[in-house]
């Protein structure tokens, strides 16, 4: 059996799970078998995981699982995992799955790999892919346990819908430890695609000069249904919020379209975002090298291009 | 309060990347390594205030070669009080947190802290799996944290917000941006470092779950095409039809 932990967010299954869900009834098929879901709490849409080849999600209604806390998820995914007999669990590359990763895998007795980027391979063994020293190269690692563990990176592999069955719907009682964490205070911001998992993503850096001059990037954002981001001075300097710094010592991410604005394309910015689909620069300075790593150019001024940009795509969408 | 801050080394992001031994093992020759960003500017530089401001050591740990002596003078200069390194090769996080393990069962710490994530194999691992293995609760992503007796109040970082939680020590907790500010050394940190004890100690027997098949540099990006900024309807119209993502 493969397990896949699917990650939910305001009721609904987060685009991760759904990756997550996808990738797993893949390798479900790769090793004869089938391949299952845990969700903690209750998602309204949990059954739509059938779609993506999920046959039953488990459902763990707990209340000292309402917040997030690395020992008991761990504790009840891996009781789950031991009476299902799973031998493969997914995770999402996420904040929750990069916690949970670890430990799970000490508490299966489990090889474990993160930000897995390619379906197993069964050549030689379990061999799965990872982007290593910042997207520069790609490494091949075999998991030699009978247990595996891995977390999916992000937008790695599109969901696939293989059918419309409704998974089965069961429920999951784990017997959890004492919790010794307490969440106090919880600030979330409500309606926008968090970075990680973000598609397309606007981002701006220096160029922009002045944080009143943010409007414009905000624009060309919600015009495209994109998420904004930012170069590390606009983060460090307070133009920003610290979470939409993308970089080396930011958060790195790998949407489809990556539009970046007044930013020069430092090496530690780029280890960010170089795993893009399609990356367009926007730069008044034609020597910028961000450039080098750009599928699409424009050599211009910010304040005359950008809204150019905006109308542009608004007047697509008219016609479309 | 005792203070166990883990540092690991990276290559430095300027830094060539490649592979010897038919693409199956790091070429370091001629690398430049650093200290991981995460470990030295925010968990060691939390570390040294916390012990500042309410007494109490900081021992720095890498599981690593001799090379590695570099960095932990280094994070002795910034503020640490002593440090250890286990001598062997870091082959997986895994490994590394087993030996982390090993040696904090040990000492009795009140604060194991890290880095969120190394920069170099981007594991976000080892805090976690060294949580599991001494049970103790495990606070990932930390961006704010105080301490008052026994008591730790910490902001992490979640998708989309920020949450705060409060936990008895002892604690393991990854660091991240925020965390504190990062600190230059000055030359009466360097010149002290230099005294201060800094023991090498075997490995324990750990047998390995993983294993690295092999490398691949990705192949390099196509010309970039160039477009006119008075034409935005092109650059639209290239989204659309050719690379398809609007
Ligand atoms: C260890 C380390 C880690 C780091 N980590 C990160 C990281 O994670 N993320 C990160 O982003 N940086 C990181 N940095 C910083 C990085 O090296 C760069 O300094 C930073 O990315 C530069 O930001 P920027 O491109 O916004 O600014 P600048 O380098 O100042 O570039 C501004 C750009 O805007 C262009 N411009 C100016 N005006 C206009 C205009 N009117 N129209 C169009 N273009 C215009 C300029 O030509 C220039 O290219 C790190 C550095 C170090 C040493
Ligand atoms: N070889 C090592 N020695 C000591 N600490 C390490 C080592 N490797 C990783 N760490 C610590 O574990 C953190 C997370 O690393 P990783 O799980 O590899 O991303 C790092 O930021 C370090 O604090």
């Amino acid at each position: 059996m493969v397990l896949v932990f699917a990650e939910h967010q305001n009721g609904q299954l987060k685009k991760a799970a759904l990756e997550a869900a996808s990738y797993g009834s893949k390798a479900a098929a790769l090793l004869s078998t089938d391949c299952a879901a845990v969700v903690i709490g209750s998602p309204e849409n949990a059954a739509l995981l059938g779609n993506y080849g999920v046959k039953t999600v488990y459902q763990i209604n707990e209340e000292a699982l309402k917040h997030f806390d690395t020992r008991l998820h761990t504790a009840a995914i891996a009781q789950l995992v031991r009476s299902i007999g799973a031998q493969l669990v997914v995770l999402s590359h996420s904040a929750t799955g990069k916690s949970l990763l670890g430990s799970l895998s000490v508490a299966l007795e489990a090889g474990s790999v993160s930000g897995v980027n390619t379906l197993p391979s069964m050549e030689g063994g379990f061999v799965v892919g990872k982007n290593v020293f910042s997207g520069k190269a790609q490494a091949k690692i075999a998991i030699n346990t009978d247990i595996k563990v891995i977390s999916l990176a992000g937008n790695a592999l599109q969901p696939e819908i293989t059918g419309d069955a409704a998974a089965s719907i069961s429920t999951f009682t784990p017997d959890l430890p004492a919790a010794r964490v307490k969440v106090v205070e919880q600030k979330t911001v409500q309606g926008i695609v968090p970075l990680p998992e973000a598609e397309r993503v606007v981002s701006a850096g220096r160029g922009v000069k002045d944080p009143g001059n943010w409007g414009i990037i905000e624009e060309l954002a919600t015009e495209l249904g994109a998420t904004t981001a930012c170069s590390r001075p606009v983060a460090d300097s307070g133009w920003r919020p610290h979470h939409e710094h993308v970089g080396q010592t930011g958060i790195a991410i790998r949407p489809n379209l990556y539009i970046a604005i007044g930013i020069s394309g430092a090496i530690q910015h780029l280890a960010g975002v170089n795993n893009s689909k399609v990356i367009v620069v926007i730069n008044k300075d034609a020597e910028a090298p961000f450039f080098k790593a750009a599928d699409y150019g424009v050599v211009g001024d910010l304040f005359d291009v950008v809204p150019k940009l905006t109308q542009a795509i608004r007047a697509f969408k008219a016609g479309a | 309060m005792k203070i166990l801050v883990c540092v690991s080394k990276t290559p430095d992001t300027t830094a060539r990347i490649a592979f010897k031994d038919s693409n199956t093992v790091f070429d370091s020759n001629g690398v430049q390594f650093i200290m991981n960003p995460y470990d030295e500017w925010y968990a060691l530089v939390r570390a040294v205030e916390l012990v500042e401001a309410g007494g109490g050591s900081v021992t720095l740990i890498n599981v690593g070669r001799e090379d590695n002596d570099t960095i932990l003078r280094k994070g002795l200069a910034i503020g640490a009080d002593d440090a250890v390194r286990i001598d062997a090769e870091a082959d997986s996080a895994f490994f590394v947190a087993s030996q982390i393990a090993a040696y904090a069962k040990e000492q009795s710490f009140d604060l194991v802290l890290l880095g969120k994530e190394t920069i170099d194999y981007n594991g976000s691992e080892v805090g976690s799996m060294l949580a599991q293995l001494l049970d103790m609760p495990f606070v990932s992503h930390a961006s704010d944290m105080q301490v008052s007796g026994s008591e730790a109040t910490i902001s992490r970082e979640i998708e989309g917000g920020t949450e705060v939680l409060s936990a008895a020590l002892p604690l393991v907790v990854s660091a991240a941006k925020g965390l504190a500010e990062q600190r230059i050394p000055n030359m009466k940190g360097i010149m002290g470092a230099k005294r201060k004890p800094l023991a090498v100690i075997p490995p324990v027997a750990v047998a390995g779950r993983t294993q690295t098949v092999a490398f691949s540099v990705p192949e390099a990006k196509g010309a970039v095409r160039m477009i006119d900024p008075d034409n935005m309807e092109e650059l639209v119209r290239l989204l659309h039809e050719e690379s398809k993502v609007i």
